[in-house]
């Protein structure tokens, strides 16, 4: 069967692999924020830590001429970044959308600087490109082969995402780790560090986005130019609430905007032959992942349920800390310094009483 | 404190029975002193210290997961492992039901915790102690979510346990139950033990003056109702539980078609477990929420369909059951929170100013007043005790020209003191002529202050009973669903 030119199956088949492969950012993506936001933690700074370990994954691959090293370039770079993250929002509580965001426009500015100073000194090498692996036997089948031939970040994403769902639903570490999301005063008093639970999966999570990062630079396109993600990290994030924050339902939202992404360059394709106009303008055609995003957040799918704690700082005793850190001890509470008046609703409300309390004037 | 026994731990709130018990559970550390047990002084730095010694606490907040299974919830913390990752749902319930079955606490391990009943929930909380294997159980203010009947239930399940040897901190406030159940009185006044009480020698009004410091009226004292015209009147009133529901189907709706009239000069009040309809009920008669059938009209006026600024401009004062929520501006000062019902009118208002020297003003006559008690009337809401909370919000609802009073759970969490002065002020606003519409968790506030009981039960009135004939078992039973032969049953 033919279909403009080319075989209806091989074009097809060709489809079916880009949406593996164009979903692998985003499901990687969204499996930071599940790891995130499962215990409690809002992190909108996906696409902040995919840009940056994108840009450090790169500068790491061509200097090394190894993509692998890149890879761990990559990862490390995030988990810093998210270290970041997980230090404001949890021990400084900081509000989370505003510390995701600082990630977001300081990643932007970081490596559009960063990449100017090394493309302008000229001396960068050439890049790299990690290799594309079929699984054996299964790569050799006509024409169905082909889906069997990814990239090793795509079939990383493929796996995590099964990995994932076994740690949440089957193991200790998930177990813990929903309930610190859900109700952290329930876990704190059955002896669960909720403090340690949160750090680490904020971490995890910024691995996991860092192997999302490295797809752009070391499996995509091999190059980075600012701004390269594209927004990938606010889809991931769609893909999470569409995927009702479950590592099997994310991995499917994931897979249709990948589908839509494919979709988009197949018809891109097909329209290069003259016979085959649908006469659809490419830039329609550009847009199609982020109308779906718009119309998946718009309420097509139903509500879905957010993990109860989610963004919400957790204090010990809040009350009775909050008296004690604003006396005159040495070492007074952040929320007493003026390191965070760019903070939390809670925190605010806080250094606003402090400062009542000794200004004693009225707080307006 | 002895094994087997029933210790009860009494004290008004914020008298410092909790933070006690928080530091025997080791979620607070000591400043000074020690705690001893079985004759050895022990420190707990953390929650798992305590359970370690054999310490189990229900928290008043129940600290449970609602999307986790009662399985998940009980082993949380404590996980039985099948492999060196794999969690072991299976024998962890099997271990529960075996605990439930030797200690008389039925639940299904299986169910979904949200789809429990509150009830049920508190059995998963003390379940959750045993399967730590705790000696001592501490439950905090247990029975202030349960029905007379479930509280009942948890008494005989106290008993149990008491028997077959565990030894158990009743921590609470509610005077009649301490005496019903302890073996041994407690009692705690600012942080300091005032003194100990024999159960079976105290009365109510001995342990109510120790917990107070002074003498406490218990008993309300009012004069009989001298009903006036009707001021509320409801007729086939339907409220939806929510917005998408359909009309049609009874489950579905919150208030179903009820019928009441509230006089002027008269107290009704409304019993009822929690979730049969009383909320949407009193959201609905203030415009919080949509009427969905039948007409109310209070002082002639219909409120179909109003805001709920025309219900509060025309004379209907209301005190929400959540008073932090939709009571007060927690943020905002003592004196902003006194004008939010009148902000916009004069004297606070000129044009679209406001008169700052009128609130400042008004806040401190009212304060004065209402007793309020705070550093001054530019503190913010949030940083008041509870029932200095619910006295602003009373003094601003009623220092209004109003017909018609709603007040929804007007005490609830509140120390002995202050329920003794809101219900007096309820009094007052009776005896001046105002419709009062009482709707109480608490069977013996309505008992005390109304004059004619309405019993709801799934969105229905299941009767309206005048408070001479009712007693704490027909209501009691009413609640539940029950029917009783009364002359006067509207249903």
């Amino acid at each position: 069967m033919q279909i403009c030119g080319t075989d209806f199956w091989v074009t097809l088949i060709n489809l079916l692999s880009n949406t593996l492969e164009f979903a692998a950012p985003l499901t990687l993506g969204a499996l930071c924020g599940l790891f995130c936001e499962r215990s409690g933690v809002v992190n909108i700074g996906i696409e902040g830590l995919m840009l940056t370990s994108a840009f450090f994954g790169f500068i790491v691959g061509s200097y090394s001429q190894n993509p692998w090293l890149g890879i761990v370039g990559a990862v490390i770079s995030s988990v810093i970044l998210s270290a970041l993250h997980a230090v404001l929002s949890i021990r400084f509580k900081v509000d989370q959308i505003i510390s995701g965001t600082v990630i977001n426009i300081m990643a932007i500015g970081l490596t559009g600087y960063l990449n100017r100073l090394f493309v302008d000194s000229g001396t960068l090498p050439s890049p790299v490109t990690l290799p594309r692996l079929g699984i054996p036997g299964l790569d050799q089948i006509p024409v169905l082969g082909a889906l069997f031939v990814q990239p090793p970040i795509t079939w990383l994403a493929v796996i995590l995402v099964l990995v994932a769902n076994y740690v949440m639903y089957f193991t200790r570490w998930g177990l813990r780790t929903r309930a610190v999301g859900e109700n952290p005063g329930a876990a704190d008093t059955v002896g669960i560090n909720v403090y340690f639970m949160r750090y680490a999966n904020v971490l995890i999570g910024g691995a996991i986005a860092g192997l999302a990062g490295a797809y752009f630079t070391l499996e995509s396109t091999g190059t980075f130019e600012s701004g390269i993600t594209h927004g990938s990290g606010f889809i991931a994030l769609a893909a999470l609430i569409f995927g009702k924050w479950t590592p099997l339902g994310l991995w499917g939202a994931a897979l249709l905007f990948g589908l839509s992404q494919g979709l988009s360059i197949t018809f891109q394709a097909l329209q290069q032959s003259s016979d085959c106009q649908f006469g659809i303008s490419k830039d329609v055609l550009v847009m199609l992942p982020y109308i779906l995003t718009i119309l998946v957040l718009a309420g097509v799918v139903g509500r879905a349920v957010a993990p109860a704690a989610d963004g919400q700082v957790y204090e010990k005793g809040r009350l009775w800390n909050w008296r004690w850190n604003c006396g005159a001890s040495p070492n007074a509470s952040p929320a007493c310094l003026p390191t965070t008046i760019l903070t939390s609703r809670w925190t605010k409300a806080r250094s606003m009483r402090c400062w009542a309390k000794t200004a004693r004037v009225r707080p307006r | 404190m002895d094994k087997g026994e029933i210790h009860a731990l009494l004290g008004e709130n914020g008298a410092g029975k909790t933070t006690l018990m928080n530091i025997l559970y080791g979620l607070y550390q000591p400043d000074e002193g020690e705690v001893v047990l079985g004759g050895q002084p022990v420190k707990f730095s953390s929650p798992s210290d305590a359970i370690r010694a054999g310490i189990g606490m229900v928290h008043q907040h129940f600290k449970l997961v609602p999307p986790f299974t009662v399985t998940e919830n009980i082993m949380l913390g404590n996980e039985s492992m099948a492999g060196p990752f794999q969690l072991d749902r299976a024998a962890a319930a099997k271990r529960i039901t075996e605990l439930s079955k030797q200690y008389g606490l039925f639940v299904n391990p299986k169910a979904r915790l949200s789809e429990l009943s509150v009830g049920v929930q508190q059995r998963v909380e003390i379940l959750k102690a045993f399967y730590r294997n705790a000696e001592v159980l501490i439950l905090d203010e247990p029975t202030a979510v349960l029905t007379p009947q479930e509280s009942d239930e948890l008494f005989n399940i106290m008993r149990g346990l008491a028997k077959q040897g565990k030894s158990i901190i009743f921590i609470s406030h509610k005077l009649k139950e301490v005496l019903a159940i302890s073996d041994a009185i407690t009692v705690l006044r600012r942080g300091k033990v005032v003194g100990d009480a024999d159960p079976h020698t105290a009365s109510e009004a001995d342990l109510a003056s120790m917990m107070v410091g002074r003498s406490v009226i218990l008993q309300v004292e009012k004069t009989t109702a001298k009903p006036g015209a009707v001021v509320l009147s409801a007729t086939g009133m339907t409220v939806r539980r929510d917005k998408t529901a359909s009309a049609d189907s009874d489950v579905l709706l919150a208030v179903n078609a009820i019928d009441l009239d509230v006089h002027a000069g008269e107290i009704v009040g409304v019993a009822g477990v929690e979730g049969n309809g009383q909320t949407e009920l009193a959201e609905a008669l203030t415009g919080l929420r949509p009427i969905d059938g039948g007409s109310v009209t209070i002082g002639g006026v219909s409120i179909v369909g109003k805001s709920p600024r025309f219900i509060t401009v025309h004379g209907v004062a209301h005190v929400p059951e959540d008073r932090q929520k939709y009571g007060l501006v927690l943020g905002y000062p003592i004196a902003d929170n006194l004008v939010l019902a009148t902000y916009f009118e004069p004297p606070f208002a000129h044009g679209i100013n406001i008169n700052e020297a009128a609130i400042r003003d008004n806040a401190t006559r009212l304060v004065k007043e209402f007793d309020i008690r705070t550093p001054s009337i530019y503190t913010p809401a949030r940083n008041l005790s509870g029932g200095n909370q619910q006295k602003v919000v009373v003094a601003r609802e009623l220092s209004r020209d109003n017909s018609l009073l709603i007040a929804a759970q007007p005490t609830r969490g509140l120390d002995v003191g202050s329920i003794e002065f809101i219900h007096r002020t309820i009094i007052a606003a009776r005896d001046s002529g105002v419709a009062v519409l009482l709707i109480s968790a608490e069977l013996d506030e309505i008992l005390s202050l109304a004059d004619r009981i309405a019993v709801m039960y799934k969105g229905k009135i299941a009767a309206i009973v005048p408070a001479a004939e009712a007693t704490r078992e027909k209501l009691g039973l009413l609640m539940a669903g029950g029917q009783v032969g009364l002359a006067t049953d509207t249903n």
